[in-house]
C-alpha cells in the first residue's frame, strides 16, 4: 500500500505548502516586496510557481495512477510479460510540444521583466529626482557615499519614499553582493566592475539587507539596512549629514561624553574612523573604514547586527569579536583590564551623542524599525 | 568475500626483462594495486566514492547542526567555511561523479559485450589519480586547514593576499590532479563504446546507461579543460605572482566565473546524465517493458549535453552582465527543460502498461522521478533572471541543486546500486531492510531540503555560519537539521545493508531481476573474462530478446548468428604496476607544488615520465583465452572461473 502512503505524504505536503505560503513575509523576505522592482521579481516568480502546479500534478498523478494500475499483482503476474511497446510517435510529439508551450509561457514574462527591471541607467540619464548612492563593499561592512549631497556613511542607507534610488556598486577587496530582498534582488559588488542596481520604496520602513556573496571571516554578519522615510525626514537626515562637522562640535553633555571624546583619540579610534569635525579643520580617520559621523543617528551597530543602544554599543566596543567573530576591529583592552567597561561605556556615550543635536524628526529615525 | 576472488588472468609468456614483467597476483593487496580489470576498478571506484560520500555526509551533518539554531557556536566561521567547501568539493568531485564513473567502469563493458575497457591500464591510472587527488585534498584537514572559499572558489577571494593559507592551494592542485583521472577515463569510455561493442550491437542497440555514459564522457572532455585553465591561472598567481586575478593590477575577477561555469554547468550534466542512464535501466527492468521512446531519450540526452555548454551564465545572472546576456542565457536554460521533460514523460510511458515490481531499486527510481521533477521545476524558476536576482546564493538555490544532485543523481545511483549489487557480488541485498531504509531516507531527504526553499525566499543567504534570529528563519532551519539527523540514521542502515549483503546475502543467480541487458547474461559475479562466449546481438535489450524472443518478434523469431565470433579466442589484459606508480608520483608532485619545492615537483615528474615509458615497454602480458568455451579454460588452471 505504499502508493497510499505516498499520496498521504503528498497531500500533507500540499497543505503545508498552502498554509505556509502566506507565512513567508518578513523584513528580509523576497515575499514581502515593498517596491516596484521587488514586486516585479516576485510576480514573475509567482507566475512560474502557479505554472509548476499543473506540471507537478500531471507527473505525480500519472506516476501514482500508473503504479496503482500497472503494479504486478502476484508472483505469477510478475513473470507474465506485458506488451513490449517501444514508443509512440504521437505521444512523443505531444510531450515535446507541452514543455515547449510551458517554456514559452515562462519565457515571455521573464524577458519582459528583465528589460523592465535590469536595464542600466547611464550617468547622463540620471535625473535630478534620482537619489544616487555609491555603495562599496568591504570585508565586512558597506560604505554608502552620497556624491550629490556630499557625505559618507556606513551600513545604513536612508532613502526617500517614492524616488528612484540608483546604487552604484563597487568592492574594495573581494566579491560582495548588495541585496535588500524587499526592494530589489541582489547585484554583485565586483572590484574593477561598475555594477549598478536601482529600486524605489513604496512605503516608509526598515528593509534588511545582507551581503550574499561569500567573503570569508565575518561574512554572515555583513548586514545593512535601507531605511525609507518620507521626503521631509529625508531632507532633515541629509541636512544633518551635510552639517556633520558642525553637529560633532556641538556635542556637549555629561563628563562621560567628554571622557569618551578623549578616549576616541587616546585609544586610536580616529586613526581609522572618520568623525567629521572631531578636530576643527582637520580630517581624521581613513576612508577605507566605517565613517562614524552622526553615529547617534544610526539604528544599528556592527554592520546592522545589533540595535544601537548604549549597552549593545558598549559591549561591541569592549570586545567586537564576541558579537561579530572574525571582524577586523581591534579589541582595545585586555580581558582583565579594570577600566575596560567604564571606558567602553564612555566611548559609547560619546558616539551616541554624535548628531544627537540634529532636529527631532531625524533623531527619531531609530524608532522607525518598529513599524515593520 | 566474493569480490576479492574474482581472479586475475595468468601471464601467457614471460617478457625477457624482469623489471618489465607484468605482475600476476590474483589475491591480496597487490592484486588490487596492479589490477587493470574494469570490474575490480569499478568496485574500487564505488567503494572509494562511498567513503568520500560518508565524509561529505559528516560535513553536511556538522553544517546542519551548526545551523539548527541561530547564533550557534558549535563551529567557528572559519571551520564552517571549511566544512561547506569540503562538502561541496567532496560531493561533486569525489563522491557523486565517481559513483557514475564507477558504475560505468563495471557495467559499460558488460553492457556492450566487451571483455574490458579499450585501455585497461589507462583505466587503472584514471582510478589511482582520482584516489590521489581525493587523498591530497583531504590531507589539508591535517596540514593547516582545508579550502574555505566554497566549491566555486570565486576570485579574488582565492588570491594570496586574500587567502594566504594553504587551503586554496589544496583545492586548486587537488582538482587539477583528480581532473586528469576524470579526463583519461572519459577518453577511455568513448573509445570503448565506439570500438568494442559486441557484433551486431549497433549504436541504436546500445543500452541506455552506456549511451548516457558516452555522452557524459564527451561532456567531460570538453568541460574539464576550461577548469584546468582557470585552476592554473590561480596557481600561477599564487606561485609566481602573476596577475590573472589581482584587481589592483586591473584584473577582472569575473573571468574566473566564466571559466569555472563553462566547466561547472556541464559538470552538473556529467553528474546527472549517468543517473538518467541508471533510471533508464531500472524502470524498464522492473516494468518488464522496453524503455519507451528509446531514440527520443538518446536524442534528448545528446541535446541536454550539447545545451549544457550554452547556459553557464545562468550561474552569473547577478554579476551585472546586462539584460541582453541575461535574456539569452535565460532562454537557453529554459530550453533544457524541454528534453528533460521529454525524458521524464518517457519514463512514465515505460511504466505505463507494464508489470511493475516495487523492489527497493524501483522505489528509489520512483523517488528519483518525483524529486528530480521538483528540482527541475525550481530549475526553470531559477532560469528566470529577475527571480534569480532574489534567489541567487540563497537557500532556495541550495534546495534546488540538492533536489537535482541528491534527489536526482544520488537516489538514482542508490537505485542502481540495489539493482546491480547482485551482479557485482553474486548476492542479494535484503529487500526488507532496503525498503525500511528507503522510507527513512527519502522522506528525510525532503524534510532536509524542502524547507530550505522557504528559508531562501525569506532571505537566508547560503555559506553563512549563522542566520539572523527573528525574521522567520528558525523553523525552516530546525526542520532541515532534524531531517539531516534522520537521514544520518538512514545512511547508517544503508551501509549496514550493504555490509550484510556482502556477508550473508542470499545467492542472486545470474539474472535475479529478469532484466534486459547483456550484463545479466553472464554469471554473478562475472568471471574475469566477463563472457564465456562473445555475445552476439541482434536486437535492443539483447538479453531479454534471447530469453523471450517471441515477446519482441512474435512468431518470426530471427535466426541468431550460428557462427561463433570468437573462434580466435579472446585476449584478457594483464596487470601492471606502472599506472599505479605513475599516479602515485602525482602525490609528491602535488605536495612539492603546494610547498613551492620545485625539486620534488621535478623528481615526481621524472618518475611519471619513466613510469609512462615503462608502461609502454612492458610488453603485452595478459591471458589468451582459447577458442570456444572460455570458462573451461579458466577453470583448467584454477583461475577465475567461478560459476
Amino acid at each position: 500500500m505504499h502508493w497510499r502512503r505516498r499520496l498521504l505524504g503528498g497531500l500533507a505536503l500540499v497543505s503545508v505548502l498552502l498554509t505556509t505560503a502566506c507565512e513567508l513575509s518578513g523584513p528580509q523576505s523576497a515575499m514581502s516586496p515593498a517596491g516596484p522592482v521587488a514586486q516585479a521579481q516576485l510576480d514573475v516568480f509567482m507566475w512560474t510557481y502557479w505554472l509548476s502546479w499543473p506540471v507537478m500534478l500531471l507527473v505525480g498523478g500519472v506516476l501514482a495512477y500508473a503504479l496503482y494500475r500497472f503494479r504486478a499483482k502476484s508472483d505469477e503476474d510478475g513473470t507474465s510479460i506485458p506488451h513490449q511497446t517501444h514508443g509512440n510517435t504521437q505521444l512523443e510529439i505531444a510531450w515535446t510540444i507541452i514543455p515547449v508551450i510551458l517554456v514559452i509561457l515562462v519565457a515571455v514574462p521573464t524577458v519582459r521583466t528583465i528589460f523592465a527591471s535590469e536595464y542600466r541607467i547611464e550617468r547622463e540619464q540620471y535625473t535630478a529626482d534620482d537619489v544616487v548612492v555609491r555603495a562599496t563593499g568591504y570585508q565586512w561592512w558597506f560604505k554608502f557615499e552620497y556624491p550629490v549631497e556630499g557625505f559618507v556613511t556606513a551600513n545604513e542607507m536612508v532613502i526617500p519614499v517614492g524616488r528612484r534610488v540608483i546604487v552604484e556598486l563597487d568592492s574594495a577587496d573581494v566579491l560582495h553582493a548588495f541585496w535588500v530582498p524587499s526592494l530589489a534582488g541582489k547585484r554583485d559588488m565586483i572590484p574593477n566592475q561598475d555594477n549598478q542596481v536601482w529600486f524605489s520604496a513604496d512605503e516608509p520602513g526598515v528593509y534588511y539587507g545582507q551581503c550574499a556573496e561569500l567573503c570569508l571571516g565575518a561574512h554572515a554578519y555583513m548586514r545593512f539596512r535601507v531605511i525609507a522615510v518620507d521626503e521631509a525626514d529625508y531632507e532633515a537626515w541629509v541636512d544633518a549629514f551635510q552639517r556633520g562637522a558642525e553637529l560633532t562640535q556641538a556635542v556637549q553633555g555629561d563628563p562621560l561624553v567628554g571622557q569618551g571624546r578623549q578616549l576616541m583619540a587616546q585609544k586610536g579610534c580616529i586613526g581609522c574612523h572618520t568623525v567629521d569635525g572631531f578636530y576643527p579643520g582637520v580630517t581624521v580617520g581613513n576612508p577605507d573604514y566605517p565613517d562614524l559621523t552622526n553615529f547617534g543617528l544610526r539604528t544599528t551597530v556592527g554592520a546592522a547586527i545589533r540595535e544601537n543602544t548604549p549597552e549593545q554599543l558598549a559591549a561591541w566596543i569592549r570586545d567586537p569579536q564576541v558579537m561579530k567573530p572574525g571582524n577586523r576591529m581591534p579589541t582595545l583592552w585586555t580581558a582583565d583590564d579594570p577600566n575596560a567597561e567604564e571606558e567602553a561605556a564612555a566611548l559609547a556615550a560619546y558616539l551616541l551623542s554624535l548628531g544627537a543635536t540634529a532636529d527631532e524628526t531625524t533623531a527619531t529615525l531609530g524608532g522607525t524599525h518598529g513599524d515593520r | 568475500m566474493a569480490i576479492g576472488k574474482l581472479g586475475a588472468p595468468p601471464v601467457v609468456g614471460q617478457p625477457p626483462n624482469t623489471l618489465l614483467n607484468r605482475p600476476t597476483w590474483t589475491e591480496g593487496l597487490f592484486s588490487w594495486l596492479t589490477t587493470v580489470d574494469h570490474k575490480r576498478l569499478g568496485i574500487l571506484y564505488l567503494v572509494t566514492s562511498f567513503i568520500f560520500f560518508g565524509l561529505g555526509s559528516i560535513e553536511a551533518l556538522l553544517i546542519r547542526l551548526q545551523l539548527a539554531i541561530p547564533d550557534n557556536t558549535l563551529l567557528s566561521p572559519d571551520v564552517y567555511n571549511q566544512m561547506f567547501t569540503m562538502h561541496g568539493v567532496t560531493m561533486v568531485f569525489l563522491a557523486i561523479m565517481p559513483m557514475g564513473i564507477g558504475l560505468a567502469n563495471y557495467f559499460v563493458p558488460l553492457q556492450i559485450g566487451a571483455r574490458d575497457l579499450a585501455f585497461p591500464r589507462l583505466n587503472a591510472f584514471g582510478y589511482w589519480v582520482y584516489f590521489v587527488g581525493g587523498l591530497f585534498i583531504y590531507t589539508s584537514l591535517f596540514l593547516g586547514g582545508a579550502p574555505d572559499v566554497g566549491w566555486v572558489a570565486y576570485a579574488p577571494l582565492t588570491s594570496l593576499s586574500n587567502n594566504p593559507g594553504l587551503g586554496t592551494d589544496f583545492y586548486m592542485i587537488g582538482l587539477f590532479v583528480s581532473g586528469i583521472g576524470t579526463l583519461v577515463t572519459a577518453m577511455n569510455l568513448i573509445v570503448t563504446v565506439i570500438n568494442m561493442r559486441a557484433p551486431g550491437m549497433t549504436m541504436m542497440r546500445v543500452p541506455m546507461f552506456t549511451w548516457m555514459m558516452l555522452i557524459t564522457s564527451f561532456l567531460i572532455i570538453f568541460a574539464f579543460p576550461p577548469l584546468t585553465v582557470a585552476l592554473f591561472q590561480v596557481m600561477m598567481d599564487r606561485t609566481f605572482d602573476t596577475l590573472f586575478y589581482v584587481p589592483a593590477a586591473g584584473a577582472m575577477p569575473i573571468l574566473w566565473q566564466h571559466l569555472f561555469w563553462i566547466f561547472g554547468h556541464p559538470e552538473v550534466y556529467i553528474i546527472i546524465l549517468p543517473a538518467f542512464g541508471v533510471i533508464s535501466e531500472v524502470i524498464p527492468t522492473f516494468s518488464r517493458k522496453p524503455l519507451f521512446g528509446y531514440p527520443v531519450v538518446i536524442l534528448s540526452g545528446i541535446f541536454i549535453g550539447f545545451m549544457g555548454f550554452a547556459v553557464w551564465t545562468h550561474h552569473m545572472f547577478t554579476t551585472g552582465l546586462g539584460p541582453v546576456v541575461n535574456t539569452a542565457f535565460a532562454l537557453t536554460s529554459m530550453v533544457i527543460g524541454i528534453p528533460t521533460g521529454i525524458k521524464v514523460f518517457n519514463w512514465l510511458g515505460t511504466i505505463w502498461g507494464g508489470k511493475v515490481r516495487l523492489t527497493t531499486s524501483m522505489l528509489y527510481a520512483i523517488a528519483f522521478l518525483v524529486t528530480f521533477t521538483v528540482g527541475g521545476i525550481t530549475g526553470i524558476m531559477l532560469a528566470v533572471p529577475p527571480f534569480t536576482a532574489q534567489a541567487h546564493d540563497t537557500y532556495f538555490v541550495v534546495a534546488h541543486f540538492h533536489f537535482v544532485m541528491g534527489g536526482g543523481a544520488l537516489l538514482a545511483f542508490i537505485s542502481g546500486l540495489y539493482y546491480w549489487f547482485p551482479k557485482i557480488t553474486g548476492k542479494l541485498l535484503d529487500e526488507r531492510l532496503g525498503k525500511l531504509t528507503f522510507w527513512i531516507m527519502v522522506p528525510s531527504f525532503w524534510l532536509i531540503f524542502f524547507p530550505q526553499h522557504f528559508a531562501g525566499l525569506m532571505g537566508m543567504p547560503r555559506r553563512t555560519q549563522t542566520f539572523v534570529p527573528g525574521i522567520g528563519l528558525e523553523i525552516w532551519n530546525l526542520l532541515s537539521t532534524v531531517g539531516a539527523l534522520i537521514m544520518g540514521v538512514g545512511l547508517i542502515l544503508f551501509v549496514l545493508n550493504i555490509i550484510l549483503g556482502f556477508a550473508r546475502g542470499k545467492p542472486a543467480g545470474n539474472d535475479p531481476w529478469d532484466a534486459r541487458t547483456l550484463e545479466w547474461s553472464t554469471t554473478s559475479p562475472p568471471p574475469y573474462y566477463d563472457f564465456d562466449r562473445q555475445p552476439v546481438v541482434n536486437d535492443r535489450d539483447a538479453h531479454w530478446v534471447q530469453k523471450y524472443p517471441e515477446s519482441v518478434h512474435g512468431e518470426r523469431v530471427p535466426e541468431s548468428a550460428s557462427e561463433p565470433y570468437d573462434r580466435g579466442g579472446a585476449h584478457i589484459p594483464g596487470q601492471s604496476w606502472y599506472p599505479f606508480v605513475a599516479a602515485m608520483a602525482l602525490l609528491p608532485f602535488s605536495y612539492g607544488w603546494l610547498y613551492d619545492n620545485m625539486w620534488v615537483v621535478g623528481i615526481s615528474m621524472l618518475v611519471v615520465t619513466v613510469a609512462t615509458y615503462a608502461w609502454a615497454l612492458e610488453g603485452v602480458g595478459g591471458k589468451h583465452i582459447p577458442v570456444g568455451d572460455a570458462r573451461d579454460a579458466g577453470t583448467a588452471d584454477g583461475e577465475g572461473g567461478r560459476s
